[in-house]
This record gives structure tokens, sequence and C-alpha cells, in this order.
């Protein structure tokens, strides 16, 4: 198998009720990575594609082969891939092994979402789709319910009383906003504090709205080339070292683990093995932050803390820059948003920027940062995690 | 392979408080809500067997913003119960005010009753969900 590179990337900012058409957000930041990639679109051999919701948001299916034609990738291969939030990482993981496998060359990655278009209520039912039909939405399941349960599981769990959590969680958040004000692809670019957060509209308890991320619009894009080409177009390429995947049933299915999340403890193990390195070896981290609670579950997966006690990293700011493992620079899904099927490809083009040291300039680069982890989430079910390096 | 417990026969007999479950007759294990394989060994030499469906409460969460078309029914309580046979279920809490349901929730005992999901336009049709009380001197 050979090394497969990320060359550069696309980014729209991200936001709500976005003028453009997502086929327009889609070919904006593929041809932005195309640019920076210092490629044409006749170098790209087959394109990738993440976007779950288009059929609802605009009523567009097949989203990949209008990119492809409307970029001028005529009649290369155009695959779309759907894995909920955790779409983005899974087109990335894909992909990479088409180049892995010496098949192609270069390759685009590409996802999109326009989830404001379809207003909460209807985007409240899309997502819930990534619950079980018949075990859970019949109860009136959402997204943020599923994370309300794990907030009070661990809570209960861990034996650590709901106001402690609740400020620990608020900490995640005020942490998200405080990057993505210097993130100019955020959707939120404001700085909050815990008192505003704690003081929010009850979603779902004990989750508020600032506990949430935000219904998104907006798209992403990287180019992945063999580190042959790689080394030819650029010379700071960044690595795809390790990568994992581990998909579950529904939530309750689950109940030998939970509060800890199985999926992500095997997918990540994978990752690391691959890339020959462990939770210490980490120097900067985007993971799925979906909610305020998912954050702490997933920095304990991911070995950053031991587990029950990973809110305290954000209360001491060991997850900011200078601090033990530096997590979401990004701003996060809280603050930078959460367009689905960009998403993932969101953070590892934020990975790769880390990593080739080009966020001096928005005062969020984590200076000298060599490896990087990537850890999207879809559904109830599915983790994917990459590990990126440079050498 | 055909289905031993499939979901329609499952969410049938929900309809009269009667909750399914698989056993499976290689680990002893039991399953529910029903899968095709067993949940912990993937043998497929299970027995339909009905559960109790008592249980205590695990956690819970009352939603105050409800998908399309089901922003009546809020703000309504979420719970999942693990079942005295073992694994957890998802379903609704019941006689007591959404409002009120607190961290004091999680270990009461409870019994399960149940109500039927109509389905939406984006539903392959009525489900069954278990509702649950809490129950007193057990």
């Amino acid at each position: 198998m050979r090394r497969v590179s990320v060359i550069g990337g696309g980014h729209t900012r991200f936001m709500a009720n976005s003028p453009n058409t997502g086929l327009e957000l889609l070919a904006e930041a593929s041809m932005d990575a195309i640019i920076n990639s210092k490629i044409s679109p006749q170098d790209i051999q087959a394109v990738y594609c993440g976007n779950v919701l288009g059929d609802f948001s605009e009523g567009q299916g097949m989203i990949q082969s209008y990119l492809a034609n409307e970029i001028g990738c005529n009649y290369v291969p155009a695959t779309k891939f759907e894995g909920a939030c955790a779409t983005g990482t899974i087109a990335v993981q894909n992909a990479a092994m088409w180049v892995a496998s010496g098949t192609y060359d270069i390759v685009l990655v590409c996802g999109v979402e326009k989830a404001t278009a379809m207003g909460t209520p209807l985007a409240t039912r899309t997502f819930a789709m990534f619950s079980d039909s018949r075990f859970e939405y019949p109860a009136g399941f959402t997204f943020p319910a599923v994370f309300a349960m794990l907030a009070h599981l661990y809570a209960s769990h861990y034996h650590i009383p709901l106001e402690k959590l609740k400020e620990q969680m608020a900490h995640v958040s005020v942490q998200s906003h405080h990057y993505g004000a210097k993130n100019p692809h955020a959707q939120f670019q404001k700085e909050i504090t815990v008192e505003k957060v704690l003081g929010g509209p009850i979603v779902t308890t004990p989750l508020q709205l600032l506990d949430c991320c935000p219904f998104s619009d907006g798209a992403a894009a990287v180019i992945l080339a063999s580190e042959e080409v790689a080394k030819k177009l650029t010379d700071k390429p960044v690595y795809i070292a390790g990568s994992g995947q581990a998909s579950s049933g529904h939530l309750a299915s689950q109940y030998q683990y939970l509060p800890r999340i199985r999926a992500r403890e095997i997918a990540v193990k994978q990752a690391y093995k691959m890339a020959g390195v462990g939770p210490e070896d980490i120097d900067v981290c985007e993971l799925h932050d979906c909610f305020s609670i998912a954050s702490i579950i997933a920095a304990e997966s991911l070995g950053f803390a031991e587990f029950g006690t990973a809110g305290i990293l954000w209360e001491k700011g060991e997850t900011k820059i200078g601090g033990k493992t530096p997590i979401n620079i990004s701003g996060g899904l809280k603050a930078k948003g959460h367009p689905l099927g960009a998403t993932g490809i969101s953070q590892v083009y934020e990975i790769t920027r880390q990593l080739r040291g080009e966020l001096m300039d928005q005062g969020r680069q984590v200076e000298g940062a060599k490896v990087g982890l990537v850890d999207t989430l879809g559904g109830d079910g599915i983790i994917v995690n990459l590990v990126l390096k440079r050498d | 392979m055909k289905y031993k417990l499939d979901f329609r026969t499952y969410s049938d007999a929900l309809k009269k408080n009667q909750l399914l479950g698989l056993k499976c007759r290689s680990c002893g294990n039991i399953t529910c809500p029903p899968t095709m394989v067993c949940r912990k060994c993937a043998s497929f030499d299970q027995e339909v067997i009905q559960l109790s469906g008592t249980g205590k409460i695990k956690t819970f969460t009352t939603t105050y913003v409800a998908p399309m078309g089901r922003e009546v029914e809020a703000p309504y309580t979420i719970v999942m119960v693990a079942l005295d046979e073992g694994p957890w279920i998802s379903g609704n809490l019941i006689d007591i005010d959404p409002a009120r349901v607190d961290m004091n929730i999680i270990g009461c005992w409870v019994m399960l009753g149940n109500k039927v999901f109509p389905g939406d336009c984006y539903s392959s049709g009525e489900a069954a969900r278990p509702l649950f009380s809490t129950v007193r001197n057990i």
C-alpha cells in the first residue's frame, strides 16, 4: 500500500441560510481545493462525496455526479457516502484506499449540506432518522435527546453531581466559541460565557441551547494524492498515517458499555496502531462535539483522560493551545458549525492546516504540531478516526 | 433466513402490553428488542420468550423541541430502562409531569404499558413503543 497525502483543501464559511445552492457550495470548496493544490480539474481521477440530506433539503439526490460535471471533472467515477454525521470522514477514508491501492494518483474528496434550508422542525425530524426508526423514533428520539440521556447517565455512572457536570459542559462550549471567534469559516464568531450557556433555553434536559451544535450550511473539500505526486506538488505534505472505523446498534443495545462508546474505542485503537502512535503523541485533535457532553465522552475514549474525568480537561484549559492536548481549535462543530456531509472533511482540512503551520495569522496555530487526530461520530453507531502526520 | 421475531410481531405483542424478546439457545443471552441473531454470540438458534416488562430507569431526558409533526407531544420524557432480565430498552415515561422529572428518577422501578406511534410520511406504518410508569412497593 502507498502512503496517501492531503495536498490541499477548500472550505466555505459555515452559516445559516446560505444564499447559495448546495451544489454551488460544493463546487466553490472543491475548486478552492484544486487551485490550492496547484492542479487542474482534469487531473482529478475520481470524486468521493459526502452529502446526507440533500434530497430533503433541496430535492437533490446524486449530487456527486453534478459536482463532477460542474467543475469540469468530466466522466470520472463519482461516488457518494452516507454515514450520518461521520459521512465526510468515511469519504476521506475510502478515497484514501483507492490512492493507497495504486488505482488513482489524485482524487477529490468533498462534502456539503444545506441543513438550514429545511427549517428546524424538518431538520430535527431528518436528523432523528439517524436513530433506530423501529425502537427509538416512536418514543420521540431526537439527536439532542440521545446525548441528553448520555449526560444524565454519565453523571449517574461516575457519581458526578449534575450541576458540576453541567458547568464542565459549559466550559466545552465556551472554549469552542473562543476559537470560533478566530476562525473566518466559523458559523459563530463570538465569545460566550459559562453563565450564558447555563442561562439558555432548554432543548432536552439537561442540554440547553448552547450545549448543542447548530444546523448548518457549508462545504469542505480536500485533494488526496500519492506520496510521489504529493512531493512534486507541495513541500509540506501531510499524510493519512492511520485510520479506523467501527459501527454499533441503537443506543440501548450498547447497554453493557454505556456511557462509554465501544465503537470509538475500537476505531481509534485501529487508527493509533496503524499510525504507530498513542494518545500521548497527539499534538492537536478535532473531535466530534455535536453536544458539549459528546466532547467529554469522546476525549475519554480517545485516551486523553481517565473515564469519568475529561470534564476537568476543559475546566482547567488543558484542551486549549498550550494545554496538554489542544482540542477543537477550529471552534468544533459547536462554533464552526456542523454541515453533516462536510463536517469530517472540514476536520481533515483543519488538522492538515495545523500540521502545515498555516494558522498563525488567525491566532489558532498549535506551534510545532506534527501529529493530529480526527474523530467523527455518525448517529448512535458509526465512528471514524484518522491520524494525520507530517514528516 | 426468516426472522424468529420480526418487528411486526414484536410491535403487535407490545400493543397487548406483552414484551417479547429472544433467548439464545447457544449462550443463554437475552436480546430485546429483537435482532436477527443473538447480540452476544451471533447464533441464530434463538427462541421467542415473553419478558416481565419491569425494570429500573437508567437514564432519561425531557424533550422540549420535538421533530416535525410531533410538536403537540412536547414536553415528553424519554427513558432507557434496564429490564429485570438484563437488556435495556427505550420508551416514554408517563404518569409524572415531564417538567418535574429529575436525577431522582434514575433507579426507580417501572412497569411497561404501550402507546402506538401512528407513523408519519417518513415511516413504514405504525409502531408500538413502551410507555413506562413508576411502581411503588416492589
